[in-house]
């Protein structure tokens, strides 16, 4: 569902206007691991409008097929269109109807494939992806950018993810958590976020996917103390008038 | 074959239902020599006759190696099935660069099923003259399937075509039933000999035949012609012997370090014929 390129799509301003330049609703982090059973990511509900905390109701995890889990960073609208590629795919995929189904590691390829194609066309679909899922008893994590670097480890996050929680969980994560470690640990992570990042809001969902399915959690709000001395009366001492 | 009105057109009709052209290309199946395949749960077999036109020419190659996971032996027009073969080449090695996965057999066999079919619907096309066994593992196991100009398609737990491939199917109609728990080593013996029920008292020998193998742990590979003379001789002199010689992994290497006419370290059983 590309935009149609004008005949002299390389040359001319009417091109530039058909090309992502810059994002414009985005969503801020996902975070997400591998436990015992499966996969567990956490992502707020925000959808940022700039600087505006415009929209709290955004979803930005989504099951594709039997076996996979996508969470995206980045602009919404670009991982509707997304969503609409994979609906496509797995419609496609049920349609052979002979048993053989995509795994997380195919859809991860897919989008990979997907991303790279665009980024090259200087026309990105202007996202962080997080896919995750299990199939025949293999646990599967990986993360895309918008520029199609793409890779599988134990624990991914995108954006401020990346800076705040990965150091959490590497020093905290290991083989085998069970599902209330692992919740708990996506929560510490997920607190510091909302902190330190301007983009984050209290409202958050977590997701799990298994080789039973997926589920995820109804939106609630993480305990958050403000009591910390520092901030009690954060203007003292400051000096000027501004 | 009888001169009949309704068969200079793929694309006519004969008053009683029938596409003569593609039932055409069906003969032309039916003159190629003979090809080969049988399956257990983890492997599947190829073999097929290969008869060189004259002393000093090559072999025509009819089994092809389409990915590590799917191979396919060939028999009819062999240049149609060179192209077909690189079709199936294309599309395994495109899923497995956007998927990173192997294509599942049972979907390459439905798009060249689909492919053929086009050319039964088309008055500027003619059908392929070519059938394949299609030799290929997935997640759902070890299949093995014949694709024919017609544009169908089916599984089988054992099949052969050609010419006098009767007889071969005549053996594996027998034996068929005890493939499915076969070892590799004995899947490949029972290959070779349904080979040989098509030769028609003519020796079997490796340069008249060539075998390919593809199974779990194992990608497809063709035998190389010693280890397939191995084979053939282990069970030609099979009543003076306790068991079948072991057998080297013909992808792993050139070894030839097997002891023709011994037993295995384990003592396997005499082999039944």
């Amino acid at each position: 569902m590309a935009s149609k390129q004008p005949e002299n799509s390389l040359l001319g301003p009417e091109a530039d206007s058909q090309r992502t330049l810059y994002p414009y609703v985005t969503g801020t982090s996902v975070v997400a691991l591998k436990y015992k059973d499966g996969i567990l990511m956490a992502a707020d509900m925000g959808g940022s409008y700039g600087s505006t905390l415009r929209y709290k109701s955004v979803e930005r995890m989504k099951p594709i097929g039997k076996h996979s889990l996508l969470g995206a960073s980045g602009e919404i609208s670009d991982f509707q269109e997304i969503l609409h590629y994979l609906d496509e795919l797995i419609l496609y995929d049920n349609m052979w109807d002979d048993g053989n189904s995509l795994g997380p590691k195919e859809v991860h390829n897919y989008l990979t494939r997907v991303m790279y194609n665009r980024r090259n066309k200087f026309n990105p679909l202007w996202n962080s992806l997080v896919l995750g899922g299990v199939k025949n008893g293999q646990k599967y994590l990986g993360t895309v950018s918008m520029i199609g670097v793409n890779f599988e480890d134990n624990h991914v996050a995108t954006g401020f993810g990346n800076h705040l929680a990965r150091p959490i969980l590497r020093q905290e994560w290991h083989e085998n958590l069970s599902f209330e470690d692992g919740v708990r640990l996506l929560e510490k992570c997920m607190r510091v976020l909302l902190y330190r990042d301007r983009s984050a809001i209290n409202k958050l969902q977590i997701a799990k996917i298994t080789e039973e399915g997926m589920t995820i959690s109804q939106p609630y709000s993480l305990k958050t103390y403000w009591e910390f001395s520092a901030f009690a009366n954060p203007a003292q001492g400051a000096v000027g008038s501004w | 074959m009888f001169r009949n009105q309704y068969d200079t057109d793929v694309t006519t009709w004969s008053p009683a239902g029938r596409l003569f052209q593609v039932e055409y290309a069906m003969e032309a199946v039916k003159q190629g020599s003979a090809a080969i395949g049988l399956r257990s749960k983890t492997h599947i077999v190829l073999g097929c006759v290969n008869k060189a036109n004259s002393e000093l020419s090559s072999h025509q190659k009819k089994i092809f190696k389409v990915d590590d996971h799917i191979g396919v032996a060939i028999a009819g027009l062999t240049a149609d099935g060179r192209v077909l073969s690189r079709y199936m080449r294309n599309e395994c090695i495109n899923y497995s660069f956007t998927y990173e996965s192997p294509l599942p057999v049972g979907r390459l066999v439905v798009q060249l099923a689909d492919k053929a079919q086009v050319c039964t619907q088309r008055s500027w096309k003619r059908p392929y003259g070519v059938g394949l066994l299609v030799a290929g593992l997935d997640e759902s196991g070890a299949h093995l399937y014949y694709n024919c100009p017609s544009g169908n398609y089916f599984e089988y737990q054992a099949f052969a075509i050609g010419s006098r491939s009767q007889a071969a199917k005549t053996y594996l109609e027998r034996r068929f039933e005890n493939f499915a728990d076969s070892s590799r080593d004995d899947l490949v013996k029972d290959a070779l000999m349904a080979i040989r029920e098509t030769l028609q008292g003519e020796t079997l020998k490796s340069s008249i035949c060539t075998v390919a193998v593809v199974g779990v742990g194992e990608s497809f590979h063709i035998l190389d012609q010693e280890t397939v003379q191995q084979m053939i001789n282990a069970f030609d002199i099979v009543g003076e012997q306790e068991g079948p010689a072991a057998e080297p992994d013909a992808a792993a290497g050139q070894e030839a370090a097997v002891d023709q006419g011994g037993s295995t370290g384990e003592g396997a059983a005499p082999m039944d014929i």
